[in-house]
């Protein structure tokens, strides 16, 4: 189809919205789960989300708000865990692949038709409402508040814990609030890339990041950049192309950590000027 | 005014008793190296003066106060750095993450608190390898920007736990020598854990020895004798000076192993 004709279409439109405000979003605070190293976690904790969406399916609510409500549960329970969360890999999976389960099981009884679950899996940018539009930005707008609140402590507790706690900082309190914040941001990713590829928006633009740049606040500035000309890039070759957005999201951002990877060091010396 | 007053001091820790009933006075300006084998208390004792760790019984002051948590008069540097060491990060962001690091709100640190972070980075000579990233810094270089991290807001109190561990012999004495600067051009007091006592020996005011739950506060030829180490560590234990070096020796063995062992 013709690039120049793109914008007239009304879905396009939301699509490009919805792949700003994501990007925002899952850049951002994408940027923070990776230096937290808690990566793993965040790809659990869009799992849990599927058993949300698919329970909330079977009770005749909105798929999206049962989905956010599981994954704000269990951030609060992976919070709680705290610092200690780093190397339950086991148990975070087991519970990664139960929810999994649950989704299957739920979607089972609701009889649901393929679409539907196909869409919660992989996404599906190209079919966001205007309600779902608004419900994506008023998220964002809460989470960037947030992570902007709570940024300065979170740094702190993430580089020096020991250091931020003998300071008066409570490191639980630093942990909840945070994974609230991934929880929102995942719930966010889903809708552009579904629960299975949340990695790909939030995990891989912020390891690329923190690959090529030393700095802080470049990194996290980065991170959304990459985010964003990976959906926005994706989203066009979509329309072009026909294969589905999410797979040329999930190959740019790949294809982007792999370049970062190759960067030699010479430029990351060059990168660390102020 | 007395820099720490410690009064019948007990602390317990996991229901252990890891000190009990210490007396000690330690005076404004003082340098003193504390002591003793893995598992005396020293991270402990240091806890409990930043006010983490409440007495089990007697009382700590710290320049007439009472322990605060958060105290700003008290700069630390702990012992454990579990997420340091494979940071991509630059030194300058590592070490202003903790300047006001406890407050909410963005990390904006305005025009003063660049400088601070500055000061604290040409104070313990750090400038030039402050703009690399972490990952690829010396043990030493490392020591010294978390040594900056625990100047910034110009505490009147240091308290650095093990800054020693795994260093080579050489940097040992460089960071010895560069907070001894640092003590003495900013008047401050330094509590300096240590494994081992001859880097220490040139920088020291008094010595700090804990073992055996209890402790011993006095000059180096007072504490560092035999006489004074067997009582306190409750064995017989040898010390021997040789050409300006001091070595401590059990005398079967056992507690010479745990007092003065490398943590390489
Ligand atoms: N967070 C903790 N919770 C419970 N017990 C602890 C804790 N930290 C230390 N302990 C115990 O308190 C005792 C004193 O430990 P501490 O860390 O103060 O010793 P240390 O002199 O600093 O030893 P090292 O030379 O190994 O650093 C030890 O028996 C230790 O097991
Ligand atoms: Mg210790």
């Amino acid at each position: 189809m013709p690039i120049a004709t793109m914008l007239d279409y009304d879905f396009m439109r939301s699509a490009f919205a919805a792949g700003l405000v994501v990007a925002l979003v899952a850049g951002a605070v994408g940027y923070f789960l990776v230096l937290r190293h808690l990566a793993f976690a965040g790809h659990a904790l869009s799992h849990v989300g599927f058993a949300g969406a698919t329970g909330a399916f079977l009770l005749g609510l909105t798929p999206f708000w049962g989905l956010l409500a599981l994954t704000l549960a269990a951030s609060t329970a992976m919070g709680l865990i705290g610092e200690r969360l780093r190397g339950r890999d086991i148990a975070v999976g087991v519970i990664l692949s139960l929810s999994l389960g649950l989704g299957v099981l739920f979607l089972h009884l609701y009889t649901a038709y393929a679409a539907e679950a196909t869409a919660l899996l992989f996404g599906n940018v190209l079919a966001v409402s205007d309600a779902n539009l608004r419900a994506l930005a008023a998220l964002a707008v809460v989470s960037l508040l947030g992570l902007a609140a709570i940024s300065r402590p979170l740094i702190f507790a993430t580089l020096e814990p020991e250091l931020a706690e003998a300071k008066g900082l409570s490191l639980r309190l630093v942990s909840v609030l945070f994974l609230l914040i991934v929880g929102i941001a995942v719930a966010e990713a889903a809708q552009v890339v579904g629960v299975l590829l949340v990695f790909a928006l939030m995990v891989s633009p912020a390891a690329a990041a923190q690959r090529l740049t030393t700095r802080l606040k470049t990194g996290v500035a980065l991170a959304v950049l990459l985010a964003l000309a990976e959906t926005w890039a994706g989203i066009v070759l979509a329309y072009i192309t026909d294969a589905p957005p999410t797979f040329w999201i999930t190959l740019l951002s790949s294809g982007a950590y792999l370049v970062a990877l190759l960067v030699p060091q010479r430029l990351e010396a060059a990168s660390t000027r102020p | 005014m007395s820099a720490i007053e410690l009064t019948k001091l007990t602390l317990r820790r996991s229901g252990r008793t890891v000190l009990s009933g210490v007396d000690a006075v330690i005076d404004e300006g003082e340098f003193i190296g504390v002591f003793g084998p893995n598992g005396a208390g020293k991270t402990t004792l240091l806890q409990a003066l930043l006010g983490l760790l409440r007495p089990e019984s007697g009382a700590i002051s710290i320049f007439g106060q009472p322990p605060l948590h958060g105290n700003p008069l008290a700069g630390y540097m702990p012992q454990r750095r579990a997420a340091m060491a494979e940071l991509r990060l630059t030194g300058w962001d590592v070490v202003a993450s903790a300047l006001d690091g406890h407050r909410w709100g963005l990390p904006i640190l305005g025009a003063e608190g660049r400088r601070q972070v500055a000061w604290a980075l040409e104070t313990v000579e750090a400038v030039e390898f402050a703009r690399r990233p972490i990952q690829h810094l010396s043990g030493g270089e490392m020591q010294r920007l978390l040594l900056a991290q625990a100047l910034l807001g110009k505490p009147r109190l240091l308290l650095l736990d093990e800054p020693l561990i795994s260093l080579d012999p050489r940097y040992q004495q460089a960071v010895v020598d560069l907070v001894k600067r640092v003590q003495q051009a900013l008047h401050i007091t330094v509590l300096f854990t240590a494994h081992e006592l001859n880097p220490l020996l040139g920088a020291m005011d008094r010595v700090l020895y804990l073992g055996g739950g209890r402790a011993k506060l006095g000059t180096v030829e007072d504490v560092v004798n035999s006489a004074a180490l067997s009582q306190l560590y409750g064995a017989p234990i040898e010390v021997l000076r040789v050409g300006g070096r001091i070595i401590v020796v059990a005398a079967h063995g056992e507690v010479e192993a745990h007092a003065h062992r490398h943590d390489a």
